[in-house]
């Protein structure tokens, strides 16, 4: 009886010990080379492989005492189901699928939140005008010496009007539209980021970079530049500051799931804004890469009003557009 | 007790209805996967900065510019991108988490979309780079008073140890992206103990009182112990086995004559236990009945 018990053990190993090797080999290959370098019928092997593994695993469960035997069978199952059922599209796909369908999907998903960061914005920048006007002496704690760059209250209209209308050096434009994409890309992510501890920073930041563009009107607009400045500002802020919004809403919105989680639980509440909200947060960088190109070419070469405002409501209207209309197909379920 | 369900452990359910043991990772090791992905990441940075500052020096001012250019967008590229690039791979994993052997997976079991590991990577910029800054910021400017500095480091303390304030080891991001990172242990088969050695010509007989000492947690420490094959836990084990079975030692206890012993009443405790496991009955341990 005994010794009949080790020969079905063995035997039990032995016929499925190939199948197990099999796997583990199939398994070592999509992880060094990727599923593509597997041929047809290897591909069909492989979940055929998998359940093999698996089911023997489930025997082995029940029937053997082998401790090393049912640890490697475990592992092998774990590998080979993460593999098989965590499967991720190529990346050609993803970015197609990306820029069709979960982009504008994900900025539709939050609407809401953007539109709270837009108005939030916008209340901060009137906020900033009304303040710097009242008190000159605000303009200083809004705005930074380093950025302000003599653009101050005690400014003449002629250093104002030369600081838009001026030719800037060509040469260094393109370093200066790096940085300019660099710096705002890290300013968003952090906006996103933020938004863990219930969107309160976030709306902090957004507020200081409305109260910062409410700050420089009211330096302006005295000298009859307002139009200018706006022009000056919008021909890639219609770009950068949707895109810093949309990072701000991203915010929030991860920001309200955890606190407000509705009827399921925070984490998985959390979790399903903080995936919406990340692809939306590729979406603002290349938002804002586009807006560096735009701020630091075409705003110094288009150098009248009515060119900027053409080139800023263009902008505007594509993105709206996008946002609106793209990817309400079916196809693409991500 | 070492049998107690250890506490990183989870399971999952596979859609086939079996369900797999997870191990997750102990903070520590996180801790050092991402230390060693800092380090690769600063050997690059400081690798490319070298091999631009050599450019320069060789190709003169007017390329200066595209340098710069490169420079700027590869190290922001690499502080927001390398950790997603290496995740999105098939083994969801950077190198330093492929070093450590882990692995990211969606909390579910489900697929790891490219959103939760944009938002997963995203978040370290408040946990890591956020806190940095802002300490070097304030140590180059001066104005780290003693109150900025002490927040600085609550901030970053707050995050950096978030891991190990909750039984699942999240970091904020893993809780914002829905993911957990998981132990990926590669295991040798080995040879099974049964097949590998067979039985003496004449087994030592156990009685049924011998073959009811033990359960299955003692029978795979005996497993253990049998697989290391370290001289003094043979004598050791084999001591301790006999003294509790009353077996009478039939040499003076010599390695090989404790091996075999060992080795003989592992088949039999083994063949022991697994007929009574067909037949549904399971002992766990020594104390069940």
């Amino acid at each position: 009886m005994a010794d009949k018990l080790a020969f079905s053990a063995a035997r039990f190993r032995a016929e499925r010990e190939g199948d197990w090797v099999e796997l583990e080999a199939l398994l070592d290959r999509v992880e060094k080379k990727g599923p593509k370098r597997l041929s047809e019928a290897e591909l069909i092997a492989l979940p055929r492989l998998y359940r093999a593994t698996l089911s023997s695993l489930s025997i082995a469960r029940e029937t053997s005492l082998d401790a090393s035997l049912v640890a490697y069978l475990e592992g092998l199952s774990t590998r080979a189901y993460f593999i098989l059922y965590a499967w991720r599209e190529a990346w050609g796909r993803k970015l197609a699928g990306f820029f069709a369908a979960g982009w504008p999907r994900a900025v539709r998903g939050m609407a809401g939140e953007i539109v709270l960061a837009f108005a939030l914005f916008v209340a901060a920048g009137i906020a900033g005008y009304a303040l710097v006007t009242s008190d000159p002496a605000w303009f200083a704690g809004i705005v930074d010496d380093g950025m302000a760059n003599g653009r101050d209250m005690q400014a003449t209209p002629q250093f104002l009007r030369e600081s838009l209308y001026g030719a800037q050096d060509v040469s260094g434009l393109e370093v200066f539209a790096t940085q300019l994409f660099t710096h705002n890309s890290q300013v968003s992510i952090l906006a996103f980021a933020l938004g863990f501890a219930f969107g309160v920073p976030t709306m902090l930041l957004i507020a200081a970079n409305g109260a910062l563009g409410g700050a420089f009107f009211a330096v302006y607009v005295p000298h009859g530049l307002g139009w200018g400045l706006l022009g000056w500002l919008s021909i890639h802020g219609t770009t950068e500051i949707f895109a810093i919004v949309i990072a701000g809403g991203a915010g929030l919105h991860i920001g309200r799931a955890v606190a407000f989680p509705g009827e399921r639980s925070r984490l998985a509440a959390g979790a399903e804004a903080g995936r919406r909200a990340a692809l939306a947060m590729i979406g603002v960088v290349v938002m804002l890469l586009v807006a560096g190109l735009l701020e630091g070419f075409a705003r110094q070469i288009v150098r009248t009003d009515a060119g900027r405002y053409a080139i800023a409501a263009t902008m505007l209207a594509l993105w709206l557009a996008y946002f609106t209309l793209a990817g309400r197909g079916r196809h693409g379920t991500r | 007790m070492a049998r107690d369900r250890p506490k990183l452990a989870r399971t999952l359910t596979t859609p086939e209805g079996v369900t797999l043991n997870l191990r997750l990772a102990s903070a520590g090791a996180r801790a050092g996967a991402f230390i060693l992905d800092c380090l690769l990441l600063m050997g690059i940075l400081i690798g490319a900065t070298l091999l631009a500052g050599a450019f320069h020096m060789r190709l003169g001012t007017q390329m200066g510019g595209i340098i710069q250019i490169i420079w700027l967008l590869g190290a922001f590229a690499l502080r927001n991108f390398f950790f997603i690039l290496g995740e999105a791979g098939a083994r969801s994993a950077t190198l330093g988490k492929r070093v450590v052997g882990l692995r990211v997976v969606a909390r579910d079991g489900g697929r790891l979309t490219g959103g939760a590991i944009v938002a997963r990577n995203l978040m370290r910029e408040i946990e890591v780079f956020l806190p940095l800054m802002f300490t070097a910021y304030s140590a180059a400017e001066g104005v780290a008073s003693k109150w900025t500095a002490v927040l600085g480091l609550l901030w970053a303390g707050i995050f950096l140890f978030f891991p190990l304030f909750n039984r699942d080891r999240l970091r904020a991001g893993d809780l914002i992206a829905g993911t957990w990172v998981i132990e990926t242990e590669r295991r040798r088969i080995g040879a099974d103990l049964l097949a590998a050695e067979p039985a003496a010509a004449a087994p030592p007989a156990f009685d049924r009182a011998a073959l009811d000492a033990y359960g299955e947690y003692e029978l795979h420490r005996l497993e253990e112990v049998l697989r290391r094959d370290d001289a003094d836990a043979i004598t050791t084990v084999a001591a301790t086995i006999r003294a509790k079975i009353g077996h009478a030692a039939a040499g003076t206890g010599s390695a090989g004559d404790d091996r075999a012993f060992l080795n003989a009443y592992y088949r039999a405790l083994r063949q022991h236990l697994e007929r009574r496991m067909l037949m549904g009955t399971r002992k766990a341990d020594k104390f069940a009945g």
